[in-house]
């Protein structure tokens, strides 16, 4: 099959990129906007040989994919605000228990039930924060149709190769507009698969082999004996109440961000080299930060978009060093300042950081923008 | 056409504006020009008023949104009240014949055209009344070429009623040369 131009949805490029990755199953409960995600998986997957199951409810749709990964298919759940809070729990668990996992959350206008069919980005910091207990979290955020098909595969990948949920961070915006992509043939996409145990090695599930990054994962099943617990657990996988084993886990779990940022944090900059100014934004609202950095800098205002492409872990070192080269930061996101927070942490004072959004459902329009980023003129 | 397009399609749930949105960008990238459709969901999606909106341009299109239309197309009275004052001043609004407009319109070119009529009596089928708009606003603007609208249109419709649409896209035509 040779590339494709189609003319997609982001939740429908999202399925692509899904099984482009190798997705072979799936399972969820529908929840607007996020809907056409379970749709097309349920259509495309029986014709792969995989399994769509549309689950009773919220977490039910999380724990079976978890299960479906644990016996070796690359699985993904996709939901909105109010399906991500109740999907918490397991999201810990699948951190802790090591099992990778897609999770996209389509977000929408919260709290609660908010806004179904509006959008926003205030589940940044649950996608951080959520689940209870220091856990590894790797989460993505799209800005167009494009990148929202990269950024599944991307997040497929990582979970593979790290052993741990990873979250896909979309909202409405990109999720329902549809625009132009190219869909590159399956040979040139790059999969990366979880190693697994030779059948006759002395299997440890959760010890980690010389050379590797995580420990080998058998499938569940497969005649290798071990346990999955969301207790802390030794390296066979059973429980242990030993504080020196739940030291030495907790940190390997935490070394997975920590130790590998290169490989974690991406993003994407423009007009940053000679900027006064910075613009921050992320996810659809990034389309309108977009916009009008074009224009502010038709006016000859020497502005600049820093727009992170990987949420989390934040890209804590460039977005300091870039705050030493500028007078001013202006975040703008769909909700009251939650990266702003993050931001104004990593700039640690180095310029002042302002804050520009809405949470009302709207999208901000460029005009706007620059009118608040003007003020600081 | 060098300017951008920024089209808003509105009538009811139903009339295939959404389809008629998608196929005139898909026709857009056929001729190498970017598109992004948009459009509105939830309740007023359903009856009621319901839009769909098309940008298309040589250029990249960051914000994805409409606000400011150049083009309106309005297929009913509600779907008028509520969409087509917002318009930009050398822009031109397209209502169907049988729409009351509004008092203090003001809009580059207004037209009044027998869409659903010529729909119904014409080609004999209400239902393509959204392919006769397409041909109406590309017989208009030339925004995108009439091979690429036709195989947009082609790859949309259902099966066996190819030559409905062509008749309806043709009749399309032929209304744009009289405005």
């Amino acid at each position: 099959m040779a590339r494709q131009v189609k003319f997609l949805q982001g939740n429908e490029a999202c399925v692509e990129g899904a099984l482009m990755a190798g997705m072979r199953f799936y399972s969820g409960y529908p929840i607007t906007p996020s809907t056409e995600i379970a749709e097309l998986s349920a259509v495309r997957l029986p014709k792969l040989g995989g399994k769509f199951i549309q689950m009773e409810d919220e977490i039910a749709g999380i724990a079976a994919a978890i299960g479906a990964s644990l016996t070796g298919l690359k699985s993904m759940t996709a939901t909105s605000g109010p399906g991500f809070s109740l999907k918490q729990e397991n999201i810990g668990y699948a951190a802790l228990t090591e099992i990778p996992l897609v999770i996209v959350n389509v977000q929408r206008g919260g709290p609660s039930t908010g806004l179904p069919t509006a959008p926003g980005q205030g589940d940044v910091m649950q996608a951080m924060w959520g689940t209870h207990g220091d856990h590894p979290v790797i989460c993505l955020t799209p800005d167009s149709v494009k990148e929202t098909f990269d950024l599944t595969v991307r997040a497929f990948n990582l979970a593979e190769k790290y052993r741990t949920p990873v979250i896909l961070l979309t909202d409405e915006i990109t999720g329902h507009m549809r625009e132009k992509i190219e869909i590159p043939d399956q040979s040139e996409i790059e999969v990366y698969n979880r190693k697994k145990p030779e059948k006759n090695e002395d299997y440890k599930a959760y010890k980690v082999y010389d050379g590797d990054i995580v420990p080998k994962m058998a499938n569940f099943g497969e005649g290798f004996r071990y346990h999955v617990t969301g207790l802390m657990h030794d390296e066979t996988g059973f429980p242990s109440n030993s504080t020196k084993n739940a030291g030495i886990l907790m940190d390997r779990l935490m070394a997975k961000i920590t130790d590998h940022l290169d490989d974690l944090v991406d993003y994407e900059e423009i007009e940053i080299e000679d900027a006064e100014y910075v613009i921050v934004a992320y996810g659809g609202n990034a389309r309108t930060a977009k916009s009008a950095v074009k224009k502010l800098r038709a006016e000859g205002i020497k502005v600049g978009l820093f727009r992170p492409i990987t949420l989390w872990p934040f890209a804590e070192a460039r977005m300091n060093e870039i705050s030493k080269n500028v007078k001013d930061i202006l975040v703008t996101e769909l909700n009251y300042g939650q990266l702003k927070l993050e931001v104004e942490r990593v700039v640690r004072g180095n310029c002042p950081v302002r804050f520009f959004g809405k949470a009302n459902g709207e999208i901000l329009i460029p005009e706007e923008l620059i009118l608040n980023f003007k003020e600081v003129l | 056409m060098s300017k951008q397009l920024e089209l808003r399609l509105s009538g009811s749930g139903g009339q295939g504006l959404i389809t008629a949105g998608i196929i005139l960008a898909e026709a857009a990238l056929k001729d190498d020009k970017n598109a992004i459709q948009t459009q509105s969901y939830g309740p007023e999606a359903r009856g009621g008023a319901s839009k769909a909106e098309v940008i298309i341009s040589d250029d990249v299109i960051d914000f994805p949104k409409v606000t400011m239309p150049n083009m309106t197309l309005a297929l009913t009275q509600i779907a008028s009240d509520k969409y087509i004052m917002d318009i930009s001043e050398d822009g031109t609004v397209i209502v169907d014949d049988s729409i009351v407009l509004p008092e203090g319109i003001k809009a580059g070119k207004i037209l009044r055209v027998p869409i659903i009529k010529t729909a119904k009596t014409e080609v004999g089928k209400e239902i393509v009344a959204n392919i006769i708009a397409l041909g109406l606003i590309v017989g208009l603007t030339g925004i995108v070429t009439r091979e690429s609208l036709e195989a947009a249109i082609m790859s949309r419709v259902p099966r066996g009623t190819e030559e409905l649409n062509k008749m309806a896209l043709q009749k399309g035509y032929e209304l744009a040369k009289l405005y």
